[in-house]
């Protein structure tokens, strides 16, 4: 191959990229592959976790994410919200994130009212926001009524039977958190779990899971599940496919891009190097 | 803050208690200062036509159209504010921003993932072991393949992970250490 043609490759229009993205991306839109992840130890503990709680059990769910992560976590938020209605367990959720009220209000009432038909105040109840990040987890330690007076909606909390004798952690039997990065699974850890006794569970952006495993290899966090895969593979458990699985056919195509890139990036490199070496 | 740990009385959790919840205040408060601040910031350079005041202009004009709807009408499911502003602009805006990092992420693979060197070598064959490990097909590939990154991710991740972890610990500890002696006091302004 010429020096010209390889210099060419090497300087590729990254336009050339994009388009190979977008046709991988989309390719699944009009033939769906159908792939489905093998379950990881970490997301088969996040389920056994959950499926050994007995009926009735008291769950408190931090979601803590953004619209900017909406696409790999709200599937994971709602498969979530899914397994605990199956389960019949009595779920609290609150958030931390200030652009997160109103899509988290969503995710609540489409499985926890709609297609479980669960009653509000009686089997789950969303508190909605409270700013002030660490602060507010310490605080929920020392009084969750106090730090979240009323519900998302302004009733009172102490008019909420789910809310009956209700103090602090110490009521709950396990914490859930779907968390986007700060202030998230990281500040739980670090500011919760051991000083409150309060069993976590976190489902966290494909990101911030490299940080993350080392605290579930220390058995701090009880299970984990990783991006859109890890919602993929416990929609598969729970037995309810939805957006994470079909994304699994995207995300699949997409690795294979960038992988092919990679390795097309190197190929040209080394020949470039070689022609060199002769010239 | 730290004397409740060692002293577990009532009065010093009391105060712990009532220093937690001006913290809240502080952090709700500091809400409205950034609000006012990018106000006073972009509002002043659309007013004087400073360098690239028709985007400043765009951000004050985004921000009322926000906070006001929002005020007036709520943020709750079926509200205007948030079925036309939140979930029909801002959620696909922010969802496109991130979708848009696939396509910069490949770019940035073609060029910068360059076997120059032996480290370089390490991290390009690493990258593309869990990569081809995270899809779905990987133990169809090669069986192995989930358990290599499995090990990945448990052993040399974790390993790096922790020292990170510990390392940054120790680091805040002792610059808490230096504010509280008076050693730091760059803070304030200081040297």
């Amino acid at each position: 191959m010429g020096q010209s043609t390889l210099q060419k490759m090497e300087k590729m229009d990254r336009r050339w990229v994009f388009l190979a993205m977008a046709i991988a991306v989309a390719f699944p839109l009009f033939f769906k592959l159908g792939l489905a992840p093998k379950t990881t130890p970490p997301v088969r503990a996040f389920y056994d976790y959950i499926e050994s709680l007995p009926e009735g059990s008291l769950v408190l769910c931090s979601m803590d994410y953004d619209p900017g992560s909406k696409a790999e976590l709200n599937p994971m938020c709602l498969s979530v919200l899914d397994h605990l209605m199956q389960r019949k367990l009595r779920v609290v959720v609150i958030t931390l994130w200030s652009t997160a009220p109103a899509m988290v209000e969503g995710n609540v009432n489409e499985v926890c009212r709609d297609k479980y038909g669960r009653l509000y105040g009686v089997d789950y109840a969303y508190l909605g926001l409270k700013e002030g990040r660490e602060a507010v987890m310490v605080a929920m330690g020392k009084s969750l009524r106090r730090t979240f007076p009323s519900d998302f909606y302004g009733t009172t909390v102490d008019s909420l039977p789910i809310m009956n004798g209700v103090e602090n952690y110490g009521q709950f039997d396990v914490l859930i958190n779907v968390s986007a990065g700060y202030p998230g699974t990281k500040e739980y850890v670090q500011y919760v779990t051991s000083r409150f006794d309060i069993p976590l569970l976190s489902g966290a952006s494909a990101v911030s899971v490299p940080e993350y495993s080392a605290y579930y290899q220390s058995g701090q966090l009880r299970g984990l599940l990783t991006g859109i895969t890890g919602a993929a593979e416990y929609e598969a458990l729970i037995n309810v496919p939805g957006l994470a699985i079909t994304a699994m056919d995207g995300q699949t195509m997409g690795h294979f891009v960038i992988i092919a890139f990679i390795l097309f990036g190197n190929i040209v490199y080394f020949m470039t190097r070689r022609n060199r070496g002769r010239s | 803050m730290i004397v409740q740990f060692f002293i577990p009385h009532p009065v010093v959790n009391d105060i712990a208690n009532r220093l937690q919840n001006w913290a809240i205040i502080v952090i709700s408060f500091s809400y409205v200062l950034g609000s006012a601040n990018i106000l006073r910031i972009n509002g002043e350079l659309v007013y004087r036509r400073g360098s690239g005041w028709p985007y400043k202009l765009v951000l004050v004009a985004a921000f009322f159209l926000m906070v006001i709807p929002g005020l007036l009408f709520g943020i709750k499911e079926g509200s205007w504010a948030n079925d036309r502003l939140f979930a029909y602009t801002y959620t696909p805006l922010a969802s496109t921003m991130y979708a848009s990092l696939a396509f910069f992420i490949a770019s940035a693979a073609f060029r910068a993932f360059r076997i120059r060197t032996w480290q370089a070598s390490v991290l390009a064959i690493t990258a593309l072991v869990v990569m081809l490990g995270r899809v779905p097909i990987s133990h169809l590939i090669w069986d192995e393949l989930p358990g290599i990154v499995d090990w990945i991710m448990n052993v040399p991740n974790t390993v790096a992970q922790r020292g990170i972890l510990i390392g940054a610990a120790l680091g805040a500890i002792a610059t808490g250490l230096k504010v509280i002696l008076g050693i730091e006091r760059s803070y304030l302004g200081r040297d």
